[in-house]
Parts: structure tokens; C-alpha cells; sequence
């Protein structure tokens, strides 16, 4: 299988502390993978190494074998990778249709010169760009909301705009923060289906990081772990269920 | 936004027959509201390009005169040492609109006219583009910084420019300089404020231009979103130090007197304030901002001119036996209001009359880079 | 021989003057270390100290008129002592007083709201420190009266040490001595220690974060006012405006440091004195160097020395923000 994201024994130290060791990862075309491990483990670094965020200390990352070390974020983004924050990272002084509206900067055609002289061209993108916010919004059934200051929803919503954010990029990859954090069970069985509608329906891969069992069990198909920075274990759901390694982190001795 | 494109035309035709007509009897007999007037339209350009990197792309800079001082001398520079050479060429006694015209006799003072105006025009541009430079100069290693560091070092830049130009002979270092041409009217300095206007606007209100609020939302999630941030940010500081220099040029053109200290730290402070005033990131508000604060002082000094003052010192005399200097002072005195008007709108309503300052997210301290 | 007396007697002159930016530096960086906030007013503080200072000592004037000290010596050691040590703690009673005033009434209402609120706010008290009292003292400078008899010091051959610089370095080491054991041996300094590194974590082990934001602002603002004191000493003219310079220089002073650092502070004031002395003492061997500097700078030295500042502003800024000791500390995403 030829691998979308590709990262090859990366680390990364801050100062004293090793926050991710050794990490190797691959992640192919149309995969849900998911990324768990006790709190603290370095679940949020890795995503952090692969948007750039961080750099490395050793190691290469790379996406359709072209390599990522040392891009800035949003050259990253421009690459086809996407993400969601742990904590929500709204544009919170916009609405909720500008939040997506926003993210769309990145293929945009034109610039600030047709902006300023608004020609047919011009008002043709800014239709386009409505029609397709508005379609990613309706999936996520937010589209009523389009007017709605973002920080005014409520907060299952709310993180629910991130992803739609995300997807404005039109990302080959999406990377998800803890999506289903604060969320009841049945809005975790509602975005399960929706996660994997978009999947399905944008033809990407998603790199999953969720400390809910269920969820993740649910619909990736498969699983690092993650423990002080080191991969402990990693397969399809069901072995990582009754991996003891895995059972031993969460649990204890 | 055709039908602003509709409005924006019809206001600038209004001003051109306006500045053709009228506004010559209205400079000679009403000159001190004639004064305030194009006071109130140099304001509202600076004020307004401040207020697309303050507020919309939330950079704090606090180096604005700077940029005013750069488009000032260097607009008076060339109207003083170039401009009469294209007056002359046009509306000499062998110009080229004087020959054109000769015919017209009722015509005859049209071409200094014109001639005036486009001199204006083109130190006006040369004005802006330096200041622009100037801009890109300061921004591009300003930009990368957080914050207060970046106010701090937008200041001091400011600081820079002004002691650069008290050391240049050239420019009339110290004794200031002097600009004969007295071309501003009317119709540019409100004309310029209207581009201003229809400029950061039309820029702000797009996809594309949704990327600078995106910028002071939350910078990293805006290049997680795949915003080029830097780029926003430069961006916002050249066509704020264009615009600054165009007011630059107009203020040169009607005092036709220039110094560095009409340039220096408090003059940065009086634009943030309407800015701060307006509502970061309002538009409108700043412009209600800039006309209410060059009204403002007027109106305080004919308060400190009646008895209301003296009358309420002496109270208080009255009962504290100290010795106080006349305290209409304080009326008149701009720094001690502006700054009391600081303290009171950022404690009381920090938003300004229109604006609303994004982020109740409490910015976690990090280093002074990024 | 000649050279190397004359080295020293910059690097004297130097640290005299470095003890200076140092003591005023140290308010603003204990203040960003517990607030992260950088105090704008604070140079005005500074400016204050040397107000009340002058205050007192014309007070003191008409009881003990200390100008009939023409020496220091064992007759008049004790009443110049204790003048100047009146009008010192006076000064910084005061400014402590002030200090923590404005963080009570125009700062601390603000802890919730984003950065850039405060520091617009820091902005307007600063000027309106200024202009007040330019207002009620008039613009015109103030001489200082004399505190202590300034002559240079016997018995050092060709090195010239004043007795106000004399003055200058020991206060300062005695204040800096003062301020390590407040910091490092008392529980409030641990407190502010603390602070600085996790405000909440503190607030929850039961920390009065507000008694220890209050103590930070008093500390700094006292060790600015013996600054304005100190200085008034070696040069006695004071102004409205006075704080603007010193305040700059000193802010660069704890940014090469490492804001947030005392130590830093410290080094950074001392850093910024010498260098300001030996460019401004070499000056000439400089414009030999490099000419282009006496056409920037026809006007000549005075303004030479100032643009140094602000050139080791930009150029720390532009290349290493976090300063000699400061620690990069990372937005957590």
C-alpha cells in the first residue's frame, strides 16, 4: 500500500523531556487510523509534528514522498493536511459561515487586487466559495447557523465547525483533535457516521485522536498507542483490545 | 457592491464640483472651519489605515507618525524641488494648458488649477510610495513579533525615523522645512479618505480579506488553515503606511511647514486613540472616531475660554489652600485628556463605540517571538 | 599604561551609570515575571522618585542646608548620611505607594482581558503621569539640590571616581544584596517566584496573588525611585520628561537580560551602561572606523548614545528575543 503520510522514527525533545520517540507511522490512502494513549503521552505533539508546528529533533515526515521537514504550517496545510486543536481554536470575532469562508483562502484564485475591483471574475469565485461553504456547513447541519457568531454556538456545535473548517482546505488528510470531547452519547454516535460520511465522501484519510473507547474502536481501522512518547502497540481494533501492553497503560499494574 | 461603486461615484463628483465652486470662498471666509474640516479628513485616512493593521489584523503599531513623517517630507520634498517645473510646464505663460485654453478666456485660471491639483496628485503618490517602502522596511523584521514587543519596536522605529530626519540637513533638520505649494483642498483630502475608506474595506470584506481578522483571531489556527499570516501582516503594514503618507503629504501641502517633533511618539498616540476610540476593527466607528476627536479639542478650548473654569477653581481654592496653576490648562492640554480617555475606555468599554475586541481568550504569555 | 587607565576608567564610569538602567530595569522585569505585562509607566515612576526626592530635600534644606559640605569626612559623614538616607526611603515610600496604586486602580481590573488592553492603559497612566505633573511643575527643568558633596575620590591616581558614582555602585549593591535575600529567602519572594512561573497553580495552593502582585509593583517602583535619588546625585537636573529616556534604555536593559529575569536585569543594565560609555568614550576611534556615522549623527554625541539603545533593542529582537537568560516559553497548541 503506498502510504499518504509517511513518518519515519521521528522525535521530538524539549529541553530535558523526549516527548515522542521513535515514532513510526504510515497512513494510507482512504484510512481511518486512530492515535490513543494515556494523557500526557505526546498524542497532541505528534499531531503537532506532522502540521509543523513543531519541528522534528530527528526524523522525516513526508506526504506522497515529498518531504515535510522544515514547511511552515500552513505550507503543510497547502499540502493537503488539515487539522482540528484539542482545545476549540475558532476565528471567534467571525461567524460561523466566515469561519469556513476563511479557510478557503488557501485556493483562492484571485487576490487582493480583484478584491478591491470586483470584477465578474471576482463575484463568480465569492459565489462559488458561498455554494461550497454552505454544502459543507448542511452536512454538518450548521447551515442555519451560517449568520450565528461562532462563539455563540453551543459547544458540541462548535467543534463540529472545526471540522468543516478543516475541510474548507480540502485536505488529503484530516487530522482530528479529540472530536468527540464533551460530547453525550448519542452526539458521539452522530459524528462515528459522520466522520466516516466524510471519509467516504471526500475521499480522504483520518488520523483519529480520542481517549473514547468506543469511538475509536468503532471506526478505525487501526490503532496506534501511544505511552510517554513511545508506540507500544499497533493493529487492527481488536488485537490492540486485548494487547496487555495496552491494557497495562490505562490500567496500571 | 456595485451600488457602493454607484454611492463612492457620486460623493467624489459631489466634492470635485464642490472643491471647483465653493471651496475657495468657503477657505478665505470661514478659514477656522475650513481648518477643522480638512483636519477631520487627514484624520479619518490615518485613522482608518491604522485601523487595518491595529484592528483587523490586531498588529499594534504604534509607529503610524513614522509613516506620516516619511510621506510628509518627502511629498513637501518633491513639491519643493519639482514640482513648479511641471506647474511651469503646464500652466506657465508658454504651458501647454495655457496654449490649449488661450481660446477660453473665461477659462483662464483653469489651468494653474489643474496644475496645482496634479502636482498634488503626484507628490501625493511619491509621498505614499515611500512611505509604503518604509513599511515593508519596518514590518518585515517588526512582524514576527508578539504583541508588546511589536509596539515596542514599531515605536521605536518611529522614534527612528523622526531622529533620522532632525539629522538630515536636506530635509531642514531641526529649523523644520517649508513648503511653498499649498495644493491641498477638499476634494483630495476627502477624496483620499474615501479610497482609503473603499480600499480597506472592499479589501477587508472578502474571502481573501477575511484572512487578516483571521490573523488577530488566532494566528495559529489560521495557518493551520493554510494562511500565508506574515503575508496578511506585511500586507496590512504597507497599505497602512501608504495611506499614512498620503495624509502625510496632505498635512505637508496645507501648513506648508514641517518639523520632526509635529512627528513624534504622541502624534502615533492621537491616531491609536481614535482608533481605540472607534472600536478596533470598525471602520465606521473609527471615522465617527477621527471626526469626534478633532472636534473635540476645539470645543474644549472654547469651554477653557469661558468662566466655567475659573469659576470652579476658585471653589475649590476656596476650600484647599494650595496654590494650583490655572487649571483651564487642563482643558486644552490634549495629552492629559486623550491619555485620562485611554485609562476610562479600557477599563470601562474596551470595544470602543463600535468595535468589538476579539478574543476573551487570555493570551498565555510566551516568548516575545513566535 | 595610559590607555589601559583610561579603559578602566570608562568601564568605571560605565558601571555607575549601568547600576542605574539596572535598578530601573528590575521593576519592569519582576513585573512582567508575575504579570507578563510590560509596565509602560514605569519610567515615569522613576521620573517621580526624583520628584518626591527633590521634594523632600528642599524640605530638608530648611532645617539642615546640606550645600555647607564641601567634603565627606568624619564630621559631616553622619548628617549626610542620614539626610540622603531620609530623602532615599522617602522617595521610595513613595513610588511604593504609587506603584501600587496604579496596579490597584488602572491594572488590576484588567487581569482578564486580553494583553494589549493593559498595555493601551499602561500607555495612557504613562502619559498622564507625564503631563500632570508637567502640568502642575511646569516644563522647565528643576535643579536639584545637593545631597552629597561630589568630588573625586582621593588616593586613586589617574582613575577618577566621583564620590555620587562612589555612592551610586554601593546603594546599588547594597539594594541588590536587599532584594536577593527578599527574593530568595522570604516567602514572598517565593511567592513571586512562584508566580511567575504558574499563577493559577499558586491562586490554588493558597497564594493572596493580589498581596504578591501588589509587593512586586512596591518593590520595583521603590528601587526606581532610588534610581531617580541616585541619579539626581551625578547629574541634578530633573524634568517631566525624564522618565521617557532612562525608561526605554532601562526596558532594553531587562529585555537583554531575558524579561522576567533578575539576574538578567541586572547584567543587562550593567551590559547597556558600559557599552553606552565606551561608544560614546571611543567615539572618535568609531567615526574613523566607520564615517557614515558622523554624517547620521552631525549633532554628535548625545544623540549617538541614544540611538545605541535602540539598535541593541532591534538587533536582541530581531535574533535572540528571549535575551542572555530568558527561557522560550512555548504557546501550547
Amino acid at each position: 500500500m503506498d502510504a499518504l503520510l509517511k513518518v519515519d522514527r521521528c522525535t521530538i525533545r524539549f529541553g530535558g523531556l523526549t516527548a515522542v520517540s521513535n515514532l513510526d507511522m504510515s497512513i494510507g490512502n482512504r484510512e481511518l487510523v486512530g492515535l490513543i494513549g494515556p494523557n500526557g503521552a505526546g498524542k497532541t505533539t505528534v499531531f503537532n509534528m506532522i502540521t509543523g508546528v513543531y519541528q522534528p529533533t530527528e526524523g522525516a515526515i513526508s506526504l506522497n514522498g515529498e518531504r515535510l521537514n522544515g514547511l511552515k504550517p500552513f505550507d503543510i496545510t497547502a499540502r493537503g493536511i488539515a487539522r482540528t486543536f484539542q482545545n476549540i481554536r475558532l476565528f471567534v470575532s467571525l461567524t460561523v459561515f466566515d469561519n469556513v469562508r476563511a479557510a478557503f483562502n488557501l485556493h483562492l484564485k484571485h487576490g487582493p487586487f480583484h478584491a478591491l475591483t470586483r470584477g465578474p471574475k471576482f463575484k463568480q469565485e465569492e459565489a462559488e466559495i458561498r455554494e461550497q461553504a454552505m454544502d459543507l456547513l448542511k452536512i454538518f447541519n450548521l447551515d442555519r447557523f451560517q449568520d450565528v457568531m461562532c462563539k455563540n454556538l453551543p459547544y458540541g456545535d462548535q467543534r463540529r465547525l472545526e471540522i468543516v473548517r478543516a475541510l474548507a482546505t480540502k485536505p488529503r488528510l484530516l487530522l482530528l483533535d479529540e472530536p468527540a470531547a464533551g460530547m453525550n452519547p448519542t452526539e458521539k454516535g452522530s459524528l462515528m457516521t459522520l466522520i466516516e460520511f466524510i471519509q467516504e465522501k471526500f475521499d480522504i484519510s483520518v488520523l483519529l485522536v480520542e481517549h473514547d473507547m468506543r469511538v475509536v474502536m468503532g471506526i478505525c481501522k487501526r490503532i496506534y498507542v501511544l505511552d510517554y512518547g513511545i508506540t507500544i502497540a499497533e493493529g487492527p481494533p481488536d488485537q490492540i483490545r486485548r494487547d496487555p501492553k495496552v491494557i497495562q497503560a490505562y490500567l496500571g499494574e | 457592491m456595485s451600488r457602493a461603486r454607484a454611492i463612492l461615484g457620486i460623493f467624489l463628483l459631489f466634492l470635485f464640483l464642490f472643491a471647483l465652486f465653493v471651496e475657495r470662498p468657503l477657505a478665505d471666509n470661514l478659514a477656522y472651519y475650513y481648518d477643522i474640516l480638512i483636519n477631520i479628513g487627514i484624520n479619518i485616512i490615518l485613522a482608518v489605515s491604522l485601523n487595518l493593521v491595529n484592528g483587523y489584523t490586531g498588529q499594534f503599531s504604534l509607529g503610524h507618525a513614522g509613516f506620516m513623517a516619511v510621506g510628509a517630507y518627502a511629498a513637501g520634498s518633491w513639491s519643493e524641488h519639482l514640482s513648479p517645473s511641471l506647474i511651469n510646464f503646464l500652466a506657465g505663460s508658454n504651458g501647454v494648458l495655457t496654449f490649449v485654453l488661450k481660446p477660453f478666456p473665461f477659462l483662464q485660471a483653469l489651468p494653474t488649477m489643474c496644475a496645482d491639483n496634479l502636482a498634488l496628485v503626484v507628490a501625493t503618490i511619491f509621498g505614499g510610495l515611500l512611505a509604503a517602502l518604509a513599511g515593508l522596511a519596518v514590518g518585515i523584521p517588526s512582524l514576527r513579533l508578539r504583541g508588546d514587543y511589536l509596539a515596542i519596536v514599531t515605536l521605536g522605529f518611529g522614534e527612528i525615523i523622526r531622529t533620522l530626519i532632525l539629522n538630515i540637513d536636506f530635509l531642514g533638520a531641526a529649523r523644520g522645512m517649508s513648503v511653498t505649494g499649498r495644493y491641498t483642498n477638499m476634494f483630495w483630502t476627502f477624496g483620499i479618505a474615501a479610497v482609503a475608506v473603499y480600499i480597506v474595506l472592499g479589501l477587508v470584506n472578502s474571502t481573501y480579506g477575511r484572512g487578516f481578522l483571521t490573523v488577530r483571531d488566532d494566528e495559529v489556527a489560521a495557518e493551520a488553515m493554510g494562511i500565508n499570516t506574515t503575508k496578511y501582516k506585511v500586507i496590512a503594514f504597507v497599505v497602512g503606511a501608504f495611506f499614512a503618507g498620503t495624509a502625510g503629504s496632505l498635512f505637508a501641502h496645507y501648513t506648508g511647514f514641517l518639523t520632526p517633533e509635529g512627528f513624534n511618539f504622541f502624534k502615533s498616540v492621537d491616531v491609536v486613540v481614535m482608533v481605540i476610540l472607534g472600536g478596533m476593527g470598525s471602520t465606521t466607528g473609527v471615522i465617527l472616531a477621527a471626526i469626534l476627536l478633532t472636534i473635540l479639542p476645539e470645543l474644549l478650548r472654547g469651554l477653557a475660554h469661558t468662566d466655567f473654569v475659573p469659576v470652579f477653581q476658585k471653589a475649590i481654592e476656596g476650600v484647599v489652600p494650595i496654590h494650583l496653576p490655572p487649571l483651564q490648562g487642563l482643558l486644552e492640554n490634549r495629552l492629559i485628556l486623550y491619555s485620562l480617555l485611554l485609562i476610562i475606555m479600557m477599563l470601562t468599554r474596551p470595544q470602543g463605540l463600535f468595535g468589538d475586541i476579539a478574543g476573551s481568550r487570555k493570551r498565555v504569555a510566551s516568548s516575545p517571538a513566535k | 599604561m595610559a590607555q589601559v587607565i583610561l579603559f578602566l576608567q570608562q568601564l568605571l564610569n560605565g558601571l555607575s551609570l549601568g547600576s542605574i538602567y539596572a535598578l530601573i530595569a528590575l521593576g519592569y522585569t519582576m513585573v512582567y515575571g508575575v504579570l507578563r505585562f510590560i509596565n509602560f509607566a514605569h519610567g515615569d515612576v522613576y521620573m517621580l522618585g526624583a520628584y518626591a526626592g527633590f521634594a523632600i530635600t528642599n524640605v530638608i534644606y530648611t532645617i539642615i542646608p546640606l550645600d555647607q559640605y564641601n567634603a565627606i569626612s568624619r564630621h559631616t559623614f553622619i548628617p549626610i548620611f542620614v539626610c540622603t538616607a531620609i530623602v532615599m526611603l522617602g522617595a521610595m515610600i513613595f513610588c511604593a505607594i504609587l506603584g501600587m496604586s496604579i496596579e490597584r486602580i488602572a491594572y488590576r481590573p484588567l487581569r482578564d482581558r486580553p494583553r494589549l488592553t493593559v498595555l493601551i492603559t499602561a500607555i495612557g497612566v504613562s502619559l498622564f503621569l507625564q503631563n500632570m505633573t508637567q502640568f502642575f511643575v511646569g516644563a522647565q527643568p528643576q535643579a536639584f539640590k545637593q545631597l552629597i558633596p561630589v568630588r573625586a575620590i582621593e588616593g586613586l591616581g589617574d582613575l577618577t571616581v566621583l564620590s555620587s558614582q562612589a555612592a551610586i555602585i554601593i546603594s546599588t549593591i547594597v539594594l541588590m544584596v536587599f532584594l536577593r535575600l527578599v527574593v530568595m529567602k522570604t516567602k514572598i519572594g517565593l511567592a513571586m517566584r512562584a508566580l511567575s512561573v504558574n499563577p493559577t497553580a499558586c491562586s490554588l495552593m493558597g497564594v493572596n496573588n493580589g498581596l504578591v502582585i501588589s509587593f512586586t509593583f512596591a518593590l520595583g517602583s521603590a528601587l526606581a525611585a532610588a534610581a531617580g535619588i541616585l541619579v539626581a546625585m551625578d547629574s541634578p537636573s530633573i524634568n517631566p520628561l525624564m522618565g521617557n529616556l532612562q525608561g526605554i534604555k532601562a526596558f532594553v536593559a531587562a529585555v537583554l537580560g531575558g524579561i522576567g529575569n533578575i539576574n538578567g536585569a541586572v547584567v543587562g543594565g550593567l551590559i547597556i551602561g558600559v557599552l553606552e560609555t565606551l561608544v560614546v568614550g571611543y567615539s572618535n576611534e568609531l567615526t574613523t572606523l566607520f564615517p557614515a556615522l558622523h554624517y547620521l549623527f552631525p549633532e554628535g554625541v548625545s544623540q549617538f548614545r541614544d540611538a545605541i539603545s535602540f539598535a541593541v533593542l532591534i538587533i536582541i529582537l530581531l535574533f535572540k528575543p528571549t535575551g542572555i537568560f530568558g527561557r522560550v516559553e512555548r504557546e501550547k497548541v
